[in-house]
């Protein structure tokens, strides 16, 4: 799974640095990727980087984030960080999760 | 329903948990491979006992350990058990333990669609991996529920989980909170974790708090099913069994004097058996502690080390007042030969005490220890509690050979009462009973002393009065006077009386083999004098035949020689022949 994100000079100056997390490429995975990456070109273009980590692949990164469930996403940045966990197949869910509603504002 | 029962039959691998009590109350131990469910009332010592597992698995068994928390965090954690002389921080660092703090806050989680907990498997296993855990504790993995919305997928997953735990061949302890009412735990837990389930209880009772364990269930195994009273103390979790499942110590046929040679003569002339248990009981002031404190000399004399747990004087008092009776206990304290350990009763409650004195009989190793008394100690609890926990007590110096002396108020005073009848639940434990009572009589009260009881050993069965003087401790034989018992003046006056009549039976014997002897001399001067007149009378007898035989021979000569005379003279010869 690649991680198709802003360039990486933007990566500092994006307003919202997003880490997806999760178990190998499964399908519940695989739609959370796919979900994510719509509601952020949806809303937040040019604004965003999302990091994916498979904890299969890497499973000494699951406790500094507190993963348990997954797929988990995490936003980083803005602070505070902000936890979203399922296939966030729900965009209402998820923009309220990721407190995007009021940027928009 | 097949398979289960084979999987049941073969006898359970066990995974020690290195809890002083609890491995004797599951046989050895939790099952190897399986998860266990503790479950119990907040603040009951559901932690302490995982983390011990942990920590003993790692140190003791040599089985690295993960330690999941969702509740509090691995510094606090650290901190909380530092002071049971666990380091968290150096078994980290050498690997044996490793420690994970699982966050989860519900208002940081927006939940959305589809998801599963495969992330903490893979915590689990990174962290199983990492130092090759064999046990691993979730504490308390209910904290789940409250982090997250969907239950069913929790449910799920948790199945998955212990299943997953089992297929790696973990052996857990899952803890869980107590649930309402009848349920044991709030969650269910127990549905999915149903190998063994150990119960923690808090009560109190008095102001006084207990903590009690019960194995609800073990699956495969015997197991103790009583409610058995555990401490968490200076060196960590102890569960005391009431009595290990087993009346099974060894015994000694080896005697150790008590100090008091009268005494040990009443008791088969060699003391008692080492490793048995003494109950000294009497009324107030029978000499109950002085008997103690003479035995607990006597053994520091043979240089053996006794412990000595004073309920109602402190040490110092004790030493001195010890020394008015000839028992001079400071120069074993000082030579650290005797310990004193001086507390009120009423500080802890009773268990809390037989934690304490487990732990110091464990770590000064004596060969004897005395009680004073335990009569202060049950103060407050009602015999059915007192009974199992001083069987605990008892069984467990048994098991480690060491002599118990323990002395026991009686309620009774005097000796027409029954004060032996307070006692009776603790004295068929103990293997010698000595009774001391006060005897009033003739407006003094004296102490006595009798063997109420003595297993194994023939045992007088006679009264003795006790007596405590500058010089120390001994026994005298009481005289019986009419109906009662003579002690003290009474006894003087009686021992005096028969050394007088003694005095004058001795003179009474003289005076006859006098008054024999000048007898015989009289008889003897008799037959003397009978003897001699008997021979004077012989002799005049013998005298007088001589004599007249003499006189008789002289007729003859003289009527011949007249004849004689007569016939030549006078030619009468033929008429004195004819005539």
């Amino acid at each position: 799974m690649a991680s198709p994100a802003a360039s990486e000079e933007a990566a500092a100056t994006v307003a919202f640095q997003l880490r997806l997390y999760v178990a190998g490429e499964t399908t519940k995975s695989l739609a959370a990727f796919a979900n994510l990456q719509r509601i952020c070109e949806t809303h937040l273009a040019g604004l965003y980087r999302i990091e994916v980590i498979d904890l299969r692949k890497n499973p000494g990164l699951a406790a500094g984030d507190q993963i348990l469930a997954v797929p988990t996403l995490v936003r980083r940045l803005p602070e505070p960080i902000k936890k979203i966990i399922g296939d966030l197949s729900n965009e209402e869910r998820v923009l309220v999760g990721l407190d995007i509603q009021s940027l928009r504002a | 329903m097949k398979k289960e029962v084979a999987e049941t039959l073969p006898n359970l691998a066990k995974a020690p948990t290195g809890i002083v009590g609890l491995d004797e109350i599951t046989g050895g131990g939790l099952p190897a491979g399986r998860p266990t469910l503790v479950c119990g009332t907040a603040g009951c010592g559901k932690t302490m006992l995982a983390l011990e597992f942990l920590v003993r698995g790692a140190t003791q068994f040599n089985e690295p350990g993960v330690f999941m928390m969702f509740e509090e965090n691995a510094a606090e954690l650290t901190a909380n058990v530092r002071s049971l002389g666990f380091d968290l921080d150096e078994l980290v660092a050498r690997k044996k333990i490793v420690l994970d703090y699982v966050h989860i806050e519900r208002s940081e989680i927006e939940e959305t669609g589809e998801y599963d907990l495969e992330g903490l498997f893979i915590r689990l296993g990174h962290a199983f991996d990492s130092i090759g855990a064999k046990r691993v504790v979730l504490d308390t993995v209910e904290a789940l529920f409250a982090g997250l919305a969907n239950h069913a997928v929790l449910r799920s997953e948790l199945r998955r989980l212990f299943r997953w735990l089992k297929d790696r061949g973990m052996t857990a302890i899952i803890t869980g909170e107590k649930g309402d009412g009848n349920a044991i735990t709030r969650y269910g837990l127990e549905e999915y974790v149903a190998d063994c389930v150990i119960i923690l209880d808090q009560r109190i009772q008095d102001q006084i708090s207990t903590r009690r364990l019960r194995v609800l269930k073990y699956r495969g195994t015997v197991h103790g099913t009583n409610e058995y009273p555990f401490l968490i103390g200076a060196h960590g979790f102890s569960v005391l069994p009431i009595t290990s499942l087993q009346l099974d110590h060894k015994v000694s046929t080896q005697r150790i004097p008590t100090g008091i040679a009268r005494l040990d003569e009443m008791l088969g002339g060699l003391g008692v058996f080492r490793g048995s248990s003494v109950l000294v009981s009497g009324s107030p002031g029978t000499g109950k502690s002085s008997i103690a404190a003479k035995f607990i000399e006597t053994v520091c004399q043979r240089g053996e080390r006794a412990l000595f747990f004073a309920y109602e004087e402190s040490p110092e008092q004790i030493i001195r007042n010890m020394r008015s009776v000839g028992i001079d206990l400071g120069p074993w304290v000082n030579k650290g030969l005797l310990e004193i350990h001086a507390s009120r009763p009423t500080l802890l409650g009773l268990e809390q005490h037989l934690v304490m004195m487990h732990d110091l009989v464990r770590s000064f190793k004596p060969t004897v220890v005395a009680v004073d008394p335990i009569s202060n100690l049950t103060m407050a609890y009602d015999d059915a509690e007192v009974k199992p926990t001083l069987m605990r007590l008892i069984d467990f110096l048994k098991k480690e050979q060491i002599t118990a002396v323990f002395t026991s108020l009686t309620s009774g005073g005097d000796a027409t009462s029954a004060p032996e009848d307070s006692q009776l639940a603790v004295s068929s434990l103990m293997d010698t009973w000595l009774m001391l009572r006060n005897v009033e009589f003739t407006g003094e009260r004296n102490r006595t002393i009798f063997v109420r009881k003595s297993r194994g050993m023939a045992h007088s069965n006679q009264v003795r009065e006790f007596v405590l003087s500058d010089n120390g401790i001994d026994l005298v034989d009481v005289y019986l006077g009419g109906d009662r018992v003579l002690t003290g003046s009474a006894r003087v006056a009686r021992e005096a009386q028969e050394r007088a009549a003694a005095t004058l039976s001795v003179q009474d014997h003289q005076r006859k083999l006098r008054h024999l002897a000048s007898k015989r001399k009289a008889i003897d001067a008799q037959i003397a004098a009978l003897q001699a007149e008997a021979e004077a009378e012989t002799e005049e007898v013998l005298f007088i035949i001589a004599q007249e035989t003499l006189q008789e021979k002289t007729t003859h000569l003289d009527a011949d020689a007249m004849a004689q005379q007569r016939g030549s003279i006078n030619g009468t010869a033929g008429r004195k022949k004819t005539g």
